[in-house]
């Protein structure tokens, strides 16, 4: 349909911060003879509309007054778009991408008394310069689009809107399966990525047999999406022959049983809801849940990264009777961004462009929501370049009596927020399947673009329902869409749904289409009868959209209706229980690893600078900069720190109820450069680095809880699930020590790439994400050295553990000591040092993990601004160890403290019988120095250090040009 | 002397309500919300609070540019009543997003007391969002509530901050005649014009400006964010060296003196 356009663009005596961007990204790809990048911003307009509206509109809304000049093409018109010597290249959205500002541009021109026809956006860059057309069209689909969500044209604007859907396929659909063997059904189930296995597929085939009819199309989706292992977690709760042993549901016998063996008195309820809820104070209770947004992000890492913020944030706003959300967590595991083009696979987006992309995805969906990102972490290996990670994560506040729910027969079904589109189809079952070369292509359909302010809107709405007791139950529309939350929510009572009356964002869906589609921003109420019009009227009021879709009946059956038709009948205790229990294989083999023969080092400088400068270690400023972390007013440790606010902290610290200094603290731990040596010690290390985070900050170890996030490679290969198996039991083991219960946890499984006869699997991982509940946010505790004279006091032992350490890494090696937990001690260590930062002992605190007792040190004086001096001789070792060795072991279990002098003897008293000494002291001289007895080993300025600890990932060239030697 | 009563925007996108509300309150006021949606259905309400705030968020998504769809939402029905509420005594501040808005609508700087859109609010020059602490000096103003000469400590937070006016002569006008409230200042104190103390390019360093008679403020950094001594970035330090935290972080200032003007006004 033919539209007018309207570029808008800065008139030339201004800055165009767009344009420079642009050219900055073309640049970047190697294209030649680029002088000077304009942007423009595009909007279409239906072409009924008159002209002079049109032009009174651009003039008024859409090009700022000040700066901005704008050019109109008329409907049909070829535009004249490129000046002499300059040539335009346009990025477009393709057909069903969820445009968000044409919601916006409608409701202005209704504002301005104007019909509120159809719009549309587009971008588009004016790139001056003797530039050759295709290589600019290629650097452009590179630099400036996605592939997958956009078209790139060249020299050309779009003509109008994308073409109109073609009309809805409304039939029924039988799928006949009586007919089909094992290996049919699994053929079945593999054409239409059902991602069911053929035991599955014949219990289907059974149940369908015995009720003498073949299953609708709309009844296979929905049981392949109850049934996936996104949301069923077939593996983890499946059994598993391990070692002689037959573990009967995996999940259930180690992390539930963790749980529910400590019975800690502060969990409210757990691994039942959205999200874990945990005591806060008498009243409220806070809680959390980190789920994983891998293979979104893997084909389309902005969109992919933003619903993954998006839909986490749904998790806990459905947790209890609604929780309003207070902070987000996110954490990315990449292959290098120095990656070399050539090292790519085809099929895969390089490292650097998924980094910016998922940053960008972050920082666009969760500033506009208003809820802070407070805390993360990034992580680097080769072998993520198929399979990134993006582990999402948030935290909610909510009344403690508002934390069970219950939907009953009677209540109607309340969907409300964004409207149902083609996004997202099959993403539940597509996050099941390997990735390969042409996933790209063939699951773009499970992109989902995502609309902020949609979901800022259906969480004001859920919130004042809240506030109001309007709703009896509520859930998010997640994977699986409203099949998924539908279904869960009927489980025990049963449903019957009209999905005609599905708000949808364009015609020509077939009603399985509604039914699973993955469209954001959608919340499902259950509403009693008699508080109905009140929820209706609060959405209104906050220009939230809700439909009744149906309602909730006492016949154990999810009957779905597409006007009047009936699509889907099915029983829910089969729905729900019918799913046969997966048995696998579990092998561990010990990978063969081997220490490293490595020459004594005489002078440590520039194994430092190597250290300090490996992207596991170097600053992550780009990124925290681009994340609202002071929204909600709650913050009271940030993640950046010291005096100039750009030390590393070790976790965040909140005090949600504003006006009141009872607090959390939110900290993480990952290392998987571990679990290629053992899985076992990865698992316990993440543990102990996310408790040792916490506590380095002012978490109380006593009144901490922790998420468990797997994210593996392929479980079939019983190798590959002996490694979670060590992994999780090694976990709980030490969980079950520190009395930390498990609240919550996700799996991620199958992520492995195949590109030809090659397959790259990730190192299995899990994050550990820990939340600590304390009593005043003023006795916390930040890593920057605050004052010349004090002591630094390192607790805890050091020994000959360098095994997957950075220090190795940048020597290439991997080694085979790798960092072990001694459980006994460790717990002792995290209480001790615990009571002296809440004995207001302590001047800082940093917890020593990747780069070691030396990546400590400068960190600290980094934030400081002041030098340190450290004899390694002093250091408590196990075993007599190297300088280096001292320098650079990653030993768990340990921390760095700024003592005041006089404050020795309060230390000792709160360690009690921890092992600690004093190992050097804080200088006013901005100088590091590392000496072993009388002989110096390394020496650097603070200034050498910044520069060397903020360039590699200085993506802006910003931070050392302005930060750094200052 | 009775607790000022002010009006909390609320709008779809509009972020920063619960703060500005206990900012507003902990300062001895009266805060209520006010949806964007209640407002044009009954605009004289207006008329019964003393202080409107709009604050920060990304209101309507900042479809279009930061502002603009609320802005053009208010124009048409509020844009004159809300002049008249600044010209009959009443006080309006604006923080981040809510000062977008209110120089989309006109009412800042207002040089000639008429709605025109005479400075805009437009992308940083690093082409995207940060966040970051900055330093900011207050000066001699026109604002009535907005006391000069204080360096203080708010935290910056947007994507569209550079503060443009429509040439260079009003730009110069805006600070020689009082409507610049803050500017951006470097180690030295000085204002600047330079990253990371400018965090967005802003000529001249304007972090806030003030209208005609001086009763409207609107700010790009958060004193909403600001107003808790825990808010501080380095409130530590502050214990340290103090022995104890002191009442207010550095944005309760604000909150403090619009209530005192608001009722030595009565």
């Amino acid at each position: 349909m033919q539209a007018w356009r309207i570029d808008v663009l800065a008139r030339p005596e201004h800055h165009d911060p767009m344009g420079s961007a642009a050219m900055r990204a073309l640049l970047a790809t190697g294209l030649e003879g680029v002088q000077d990048v304009r942007a423009r911003r595009g909007y279409l307009l239906a072409a009924e509309l008159p002209e002079a509206q049109v032009r009174a509109f651009a003039r008024a809304v859409l090009c700022d007054p000040v700066i901005d000049q704008f050019v109109v093409h008329a409907p049909g018109a070829a535009p004249q778009v490129a000046a002499k010597g300059t040539q335009m290249v346009a990025i477009v959205p393709r057909a069903g991408v969820t445009d968000p500002v044409a919601h916006s541009i409608q409701k202005s021109l209704a504002d301005m008394q104007m019909p509120a026809v159809q719009a549309g956006t587009y971008r588009a860059f004016d790139v001056r310069g003797n530039v050759d057309p295709q290589r600019l069209l290629q650097a452009a689909k590179k630099a400036l689009a996605n592939d997958v969500v956009q078209d790139v044209l060249l020299n050309a604007l779009p003509a109008g809107f994308a073409g109109a859907s073609a009309a809805a396929d409304l039939a029924v659909h039988p799928i006949p399966l009586a007919h089909l063997d094992t290996s049919g059904l699994e053929r079945l189930s593999k054409d239409g990525g059902l991602a069911l296995d053929g035991a599955e597929m014949v219990v289907i085939q059974q149940h369908f047999q015995k009720l003498g009819r073949a299953p609708t199309r709309m009844e296979l989706e929905t049981l392949a999406q109850t049934w996936s292992e996104h949301c069923k977690h077939k593996t983890l709760t499946g059994n598993v022959r391990f070692e002689g042993r037959l573990i009967e549901n995996l999940l259930k016998s180690t992390i539930v049983r963790v749980t529910h063996t400590l019975n800690r008195d502060f969990c409210v309820s757990v691994f039942v809801d959205n999200a874990g809820i945990v005591k806060f104070d008498d009243v409220d209770s806070v809680c959390i849940k980190v789920e994983t947004h891998n293979r979104p992000s893997a084909i389309e890492p902005f969109g992919g990264a933003g619903t993954g913020v998006g839909g986490v944030i749904r998790d806990v706003l459905g947790t209890g009777l609604g929780a309003r959300p207070i902070a987000s967590t996110d954490v990315f595991c990449l292959a290098p961004p120095n990656l070399k083009p050539e090292q790519l696979p085809p099929g895969c987006i390089h490292p650097l462009a998924l980094l910016k992309g998922v940053v960008a995805g972050v920082r666009d969906y969760g500033n506009p929501m208003g809820i802070p990102t407070v805390n993360g972490s990034v992580h680097f290996d080769e072998n993520f370049v198929g399979n990134p990670l993006v582990y999402v994560g948030n935290i909610g506040i909510l009344p403690t009596a508002r934390a069970m729910k219950q939907a009953m027969a009677g209540d109607a079904i309340v969907a409300l927020g964004g409207r149902t589109g083609r996004d997202g189809i099959h993403g539940a079952t597509f996050s099941s399947l390997e990735l390969h070369t042409e996933s790209e292509k063939v699951s773009s359909g499970a992109v989902q673009i995502g609309d902020p302010i949609t979901e800022r809107k259906a969480m004001d709405a859920v919130l004042r329902c809240a506030d109001e007791d309007l709703f009896s139950s509520i859930t998010d529309c997640g994977a699986g869409g409203f099949s998924s939350a539908v279904g869960e929510m009927a489980e025990g009572l049963g449903a019957v749904v009209e999905l005609g009356d599905a708000p949808l964002k364009y015609q020509g869906l077939a009603p399985w289409e509604v039914w699973i589609s993955e469209a954001q921003e959608r919340m499902v109420l259950s509403v009693p009868k008699a508080k109905l019009a009140r929820v209706l009227e609060v959405c209104r009021e906050e220009a939230c959209e809700a439909t009744v879709l149906g309602y909730f009946t006492a016949d154990n059956r999810l009957v779905v209706r597409y006007r009047g038709t009936t699509h889907a009948d099915l029983d829910l205790h089969f729905l729900h229980k019918g799913l046969p229990v997966r048995v696998r294989d579990a092998v561990f083999l010990p990978p063969s690893v081997s220490e490293p023969n490595l020459p004594p080092e005489p002078n440590v400088t520039g194994a430092l600078l190597a250290v300090m400068s490996d992207y596991g270690v170097c600053s992550k400023e780009w990124i925290i900069r681009q994340y609202d972390h002071e929204v909600q007013a709650a913050s009271a440790g940030k993640p950046l720190c010291g005096v100039r606010e750009d030390g590393p902290s070790n976790a965040a610290v909140l005090a949600p109820k504003l006006g009141s200094r009872r607090g959390i603290v939110l900290s993480n731990g990952l290392n998987p450069r571990y679990s290629k040596i053992d899985p076992a010690a990865m698992a316990e290390c993440a543990l102990d680095e996310a408790m040792r985070n916490s506590v380095a900050s002012g978490g109380d170890p006593d009144y901490t809880v922790i998420l468990d996030n797997y994210c593996w490679g392929n479980t079939r290969d019983p190798q590959v699930l002996g490694e979670l198996v060590r992994a999780t039991e090694a976990l709980c083991e030490l969980a079950m020590h520190y009395r930390t219960p498990f609240v919550s946890g996700k799996d991620s499984l199958h992520n492995e790439f195949r590109a030809g006869d090659r397959t790259i699997r990730i190192p299995g991982c899990i994050l550990v994400t820990a939340m600590s509940v304390i009593a005043d946010v003023t006795r916390t505790m930040t890593s920057d050295c605050k004052r010349a004279g004090s002591l630094l006091v390192l607790v805890g032992m050091t020994k000959d553990e360098l095994g997957g350490s950075v220090y190795y890494k940048t020597k290439a090696q991997l080694g085979s000591k790798v960092p072990r937990v001694d459980k006994n001690a460790g717990r002792d260590v995290l209480l001790g040092v615990h009571r002296a930062i809440a004995a207001r002992c302590t001047l800082a605190a940093h917890d020593l993990s990747e780069g070691g007792l030396a990546a400590a040190v400068c960190e600290m004086a980094i934030g400081g601004k002041l030098g340190a001096k450290v004899d390694l001789a002093k250091v408590l070792t196990a075993c007599t160890l190297r300088p280096e060795q001292v320098m650079f072991s990653e030993s768990q279990s340990r921390f760095l403290l700024e003592i005041p002098p006089d404050r020795l003897a309060d230390l000792r008293a709160n360690l009690q019988h921890v092992p600690f000494a004093v190992v050097g002291e804080v200088t006013k001289e901005p100088t590091v120095l590392f000496a072993h007895g009388s002989q110096e080993v390394a020496r650097l300025s603070v200034a050498e250090l910044e520069v060397a600890w903020k360039r590699p990932l200085d993506l802006d060239q910003t931070l050392v040009a302005a930060g750094g030697g200052r | 002397m009775s607790s000022p009563k002010v009006l909390v925007l609320r709008a779809p996108g509009i972020n920063c309500e619960r703060e500005t509300h206990h900012a507003f309150t902990r300062a001895g006021g009266t805060p209520s919300f006010v949806h964007i949606q209640q407002l044009l259905a009954a605009p004289t309400q207006l008329d019964s609070f003393r202080i409107l705030a709009v604050p920060g968020g990304f209101s309507y998504g900042d479809d279009i540019s930061s502002g603009r769809v609320l802005a053009q939402e208010m124009k048409a029905q509020l844009g004159c009543r809300i002049l008249q509420f600044v010209e009959r005594g009443g006080l309006v501040l604006g923080i981040c997003n809510g000062f977008q808005v209110l120089v989309r609508l006109g009412l800042l700087p207002c040089t000639r007391g008429t709605l025109a859109e005479e400075v805009t609010l437009t992308h940083n020059l690093s082409n995207h969002y940060e966040c970051r602490w900055v330093t900011l000096k207050t000066q001699k103003s026109r604002c009535v509530f907005l006391p000069s000469g204080l360096l203080l400590r708010w935290p910056a937070a947007h994507g569209e901050g550079r503060l443009v006016a429509r040439d260079a002569t009003l730009q110069k006008l805006l600070l020689d005649e009082g409507f610049a409230t803050a500017l951006y200042v470097d180690e030295n104190g000085q204002a600047t014009e330079r990253y990371p103390h400018n965090p967005n390019g802003t000529p001249l360093g304007f972090a806030g400006l003030t209208n005609r008679n001086g009763r409207v403020l609107g700010v790009m950094p958060h004193p909403d964010r600001s107003y808790l001594p825990t808010h501080m970035p380095n409130w530590r330090h502050t214990q340290l060296s103090r022995g104890s935290l002191p009442d207010d972080g550095d944005g309760m200032v604000v909150f403090r003196e619009m209530i005192k003007v608001a009722k030595a006004e009565g």
